[in-house]
């Protein structure tokens, strides 16, 4: 059996990955799929703790992300295609009509 | 049974008048608040000879509790009121001066802007004045005597708008402050020694004790209370304030800087006699203070050429005579001069008024003269306070002055001899004055020129010619000057002084044997020493009634037969003319050596060192610190959703190393 440390150490590298493209890239739909990465990274750590303890609430909780990503997902695209139908960019840089 | 008279209701009528013009008045007609004034001030009077009739009926003290003020354990002071002979007199005189004087000023202000305004404080000035000669303790007395003190300052600054009247206003209540300060240190030690400021407790307290035991705590007590009553009543050294107090309008002078509110100080010591009847020292400073005063603004009312300014510096010494009647124990002589004091000094105050009506605004008496037969009844009333305040027997002056004055000659032949002296001065400088204004020729200008200085004279009446005042101001002339001739009479066969008698006496017994002055006025004369008594009583009379007399041939002399004696004399004296012209140069004194350090000190030290320096430092420093700091963060607020977020993983990451420290390091700790 792989152990869980394995796990573990692929779902801190996909938050990461997560992480540093949300935090780096600037096309929103890019953003996007970097906090979609995120949360499957925590997912997978989830169901490895599942797995591991032999507790089915590990495995719930991932539905439940998976129900609330999925609709974030549709939010989301609907407000990046909103978005781009108002500025003709998905470059956050130029979505900044609220900064001062 | 003691009826419920009410008293209450005598202070709180003028206060509800001062309401009713103070709110309304604005907007109101002369004669409306013209009205209310007198309506109120009337109705306290009115009350006040209830009061009298009701008098017989009374067992003395009479006090009578409105509300309860501040009950802390065994400290208890209520909004009370306290009636005995004492106050019945003081309050006869304000409310009935003081009604005289509102329908005086009812005919003096009506041209005045300002009309309401001035009733509106006149009334106040009632209530306070009220409120402090019938408080039942010394905490009520002492919200009528700042009361009082702010009245004032309100009516010396009336005319606001000229520099030296809201100057006047304001050395009155600074110099009032410093007084005020001796009166609460005293009420401090009332509380701390006796725990009480009620008349009846601290009476009953303190009559058991002994001057031998407590003298030192009655003399310090009793000379801050007379630093208070200094303060108030014009006494050196801070008498400095009354005669720029005339800056006000006439009646003001009249009635608050002349009949009432300045001898708040000797109302305030006679009221406090328990105490002083213990002080031997502290009553001996009164007396000096007093002798000192008379004698010392009687000097410098000779010189003075404003009508008003001689009157003020006449009001100074005859407080001084009072606070030297106080301070030889005779309590009643002190107050009897009080109340025939506030009579003729009233309605001098009031002529002086009605002389300046006259003749358009002009204050300078070298500029008035052969006044006589232009405004007969301005004349008659002010040669009868003249002759009163001059101490010319039957008048009312002779009388209180002379009682006084023996008084004093049995503690010490010297305050005697000074108060004869300045018996002497005082007639002299009334009758200069009065011959200056209604002898020889009149000295003003026609009154095409009245107007041009009425522009810039001190009251602004400058309307027509030399003109008798209208009715309303000569009626209260006229009663005031039958109360100088007749106020007197009351004083023949020591009938005042039996009257005041059961307040003086009733606690001063124990304990004063001790003290010559007390004991002189209490114990009862054996008949072989009232025999001789008698003839150097009557002996003392004749020799002040000479002073006086000495006094108006003096000025006859040199300001009605040789008129052009008085420039040469000054210029003889010289030196000592100029000197006492400028009033000593206290004034100038005052400000080298208190005035200009202190602002000095304030504007170096208080101002620009610690207020400038640590207090505005301390906020300005923190808020330019705060919005350094806020500079420097406000650039994590960026907008920027991307470094948002980094500061969110940045933190997460403190987050999780700290955890991996504490999981990887603790436990190492702990193995």
């Amino acid at each position: 059996m792989v152990p869980l440390s394995y796990y573990l150490i692929l779902s801190g590298i996909l938050f990461a990955c997560g992480v540093t493209g949300f935090l780096i890239k600037r096309n929103l739909i890019t953003i996007f799929m970097s906090i979609e990465l995120m949360l499957n990274g925590v997912n997978l750590s989830f169901v490895a703790f599942a797995a591991q303890w032999h507790a089915l609430s590990g495995q719930i909780f991932v539905f439940f992300v998976m129900v609330v990503a999925a609709a974030e997902a549709a939010v989301g695209l609907a407000i990046i295609i909103a978005v781009y139908r108002t500025r003709e960019t998905l470059n956050v840089d130029q979505v900044d009509l609220l900064k001062l | 049974m003691t009826p419920n008279l009410h008293l209450w209701l005598i202070p709180l009528l003028p206060l509800a008048g001062a309401a009713i013009n103070g709110f309304l008045g604005k907007r109101s007609s002369r004669q409306a608040i013209s009205t209310v004034a007198l309506v109120f001030s009337g109705a306290a009077f009115a009350m006040a000879l209830w009061v009298v009739s009701q008098f017989s009926s009374l067992t003395l003290p009479y006090i009578e509790t409105l509300a309860p003020w501040i009950r802390a354990g065994s400290f208890q002071v209520d909004f009370a009121f306290y009636l005995d002979q004492l106050s019945l007199v003081m309050l006869l005189i304000v409310t009935g001066v003081g009604f005289l004087i509102h329908i005086y000023s009812v005919g003096y202000m009506w041209e005045e802007g300002g009309y309401y305004r001035f009733f509106t404080y006149l009334n106040l000035f009632m209530f306070f004045m009220l409120t402090l000669i019938l408080a039942s303790n010394y905490l009520l007395m002492f919200i009528g005597w700042e009361g009082v003190g702010l009245a004032s300052y309100l009516l010396i600054g009336f005319y606001f708008l000229r520099d030296s009247a809201a100057a006047a206003g304001k050395k009155a209540f600074i110099v009032n402050r410093i007084g005020d300060f001796g009166f609460l240190i005293a009420l401090f030690l009332l509380i701390k020694h006796f725990g009480s400021l009620n008349y009846a407790e601290l009476a009953h307290v303190i009559a058991p004790l002994h001057i031998e035991t407590h003298a030192g705590l009655f003399t310090t007590i009793g000379i801050l209370l007379m630093v208070g009553a200094a303060g108030k009543s014009a006494q050196i050294p801070l008498y400095v304030w009354l005669p720029d107090a005339m800056e006000g309008p006439t009646p003001v002078s009249a009635l608050i800087h002349a009949a009432t509110m300045v001898t708040a100080g000797v109302y305030m010591v006679s009221r406090s006699h328990v105490i002083f009847d213990r002080a031997p020292s502290a009553l001996t400073v009164v007396a000096i203070i007093g002798t000192l005063t008379a004698f010392f603004a009687a000097t410098i009312g000779i010189t003075q050429t404003d009508i008003k300014k001689v009157l003020a510096y006449s009001t100074v010494s005859q407080l001084g005579y009072m606070f030297m009647g106080c301070g030889v124990g005779a309590f009643s002589a002190g107050i009897f001069h009080l109340m025939t004091h506030a009579f003729f000094k009233g309605l001098l105050f009031l002529a002086a008024g009605s002389v300046i009506h006259a003749v358009g605004g002009e204050q300078d008496m070298r500029k008035m003269g052969g006044l006589r037969t232009k405004i007969p009844w301005t004349f008659w009333t002010m040669t009868a306070g003249t002759f009163a305040i001059a101490g010319i027997p039957p008048l009312a002056g002779f009388f209180s002055k002379d009682e006084i004055l023996w008084q004093a000659s049995r503690v010490s032949l010297i305050y005697w001899g000074v108060g004869v002296f300045t018996a002497f001065l005082t007639s002299f400088y009334m009758f200069r004055q009065w011959f200056l204004t209604f002898f020889g020729e009149y000295r003003g200008e026609e009154h095409s020129g009245a107007h041009d200085h009425g522009a810039h004279s001190h009251d602004d009446h400058g309307h027509g010619g030399v003109h008798e005042s209208p009715p309303v101001m000569l009626g209260p002339l006229v009663v005031l000057a039958i109360l100088s001739v007749v106020g007197g009479w009351v004083g023949i066969g020591n009938r005042f002084e039996n009257f005041l008698a059961p307040v003086f006496h009733s606690t001063a017994t124990v304990g004063a044997g001790s003290f010559d002055a007390a004991a002189t006025n209490i114990a009862p004369a054996e008949p072989q020493k009232e025999e001789s008594d008698k003839s150097t009583e009557l002996l003392f009379t004749y020799i002040s009634v000479a002073a006086g007399i000495f006094g108006f041939l003096l000025a006859w002399q040199l300001y009605y037969r040789r008129p052009e004696l008085p420039a040469e004399i000054a210029t003889k004296l010289g030196g000592l003319y100029y000197t006492v012209l400028n009033k000593y140069y206290v004034d100038e004194i005052y400000a080298a050596v208190i005035v200009k350090p202190l602002i000095a000190v304030s504007s170096a030290v208080f101002w620009q060192g610690i207020d400038r320096g640590v207090i505005d430092a301390t906020l300005d420093g923190s808020a330019e610190g705060a919005r350094e700091v806020s500079d420097t963060m406000r650039h994590m607020q960026s907008g920027n959703i991307r470094s948002y977020a980094g500061w969110i993983a940045a933190g997460a990451a403190c987050v999780i190393i700290f955890m991996a420290w504490v999981a990887l390091a603790a436990p190492m700790g702990a193995r």
